[in-house]
């Protein structure tokens, strides 16, 4: 029973660490940039409407272009 | 340069780039890296349908040039400079500066390919004066 606590423990503190690096790391987020002529950019993070919506035609274009 | 060659040199200097598709100012495929031209339509047209979209957010502000769609399955780039157009998607976590670059230098490399014009015939020579001593 202890060697499955620990074992249970080990591998909850390893996937932790994993989305600790994919959040720092910036892996495997959703975003969109956009830039403007005059040299502006801005961000949609990904839980806005306005980024869902770029994004799921993104998506879109992804499966297209590998179909 | 024309669009198909300068397609060829994106994807071999840019490993991150997988596809890619180039429109010209009517908006006709000049060059993709598509098997075939039915492929690189579609995946214009959702690029198209993206930068469209995207544009929409700001209406009566600055025009859109660029824009960058970034997914856990790869990235989306539209790029736009003048009436011509350059879309590509990559593998994910792409070295965003790197990709513009590659992708602003092809637009302009295909762009410089103008069709040169035909040389117009010369007129005749005027008959010299020697020449004409010899007739």
């Amino acid at each position: 029973m202890r060697r499955l606590t620990v074992l249970l423990a080990f591998a909850g503190g390893f996937f932790a660490v994993g989305a600790l690096l994919r959040r720092t790391t910036g892996r495997g987020r959703e975003r969109v940039d956009l830039y403007y002529a005059d040299g502006s950019m801005k961000t949609l993070a990904d839980g806005s409407v306005d980024a869902a919506r770029l994004l799921g035609l993104a998506r879109e274009a992804i499966h297209a272009a590998r179909a | 340069m024309d669009g198909t060659q300068a397609i060829a040199d994106l994807t071999e200097i840019s490993s991150q780039i997988e596809s890619v598709v180039l429109l010209d100012g009517k908006g006709a495929v000049a060059g993709s890296t598509f098997a075939d031209e039915a492929a690189a339509t579609r995946f214009a047209e959702a690029s198209k349908a993206l930068l469209e979209a995207a544009e929409a957010l700001r209406e009566g502000g600055e025009p859109l040039t660029q824009l960058e769609a970034e997914t856990p399955e790869g990235s989306v780039f539209v790029l736009r400079e003048g009436d011509r157009l350059i879309a590509a998607t990559t593998v994910p976590d792409p070295t965003v500066g790197l990709v513009f670059y590659d992708l602003k230098s092809a637009l302009r490399a295909a762009e410089d390919a103008k069709p040169k014009r035909k040389p117009r015939p010369r007129a005749p020579k005027k008959a010299t004066k020697a020449a004409k001593d010899d007739a």
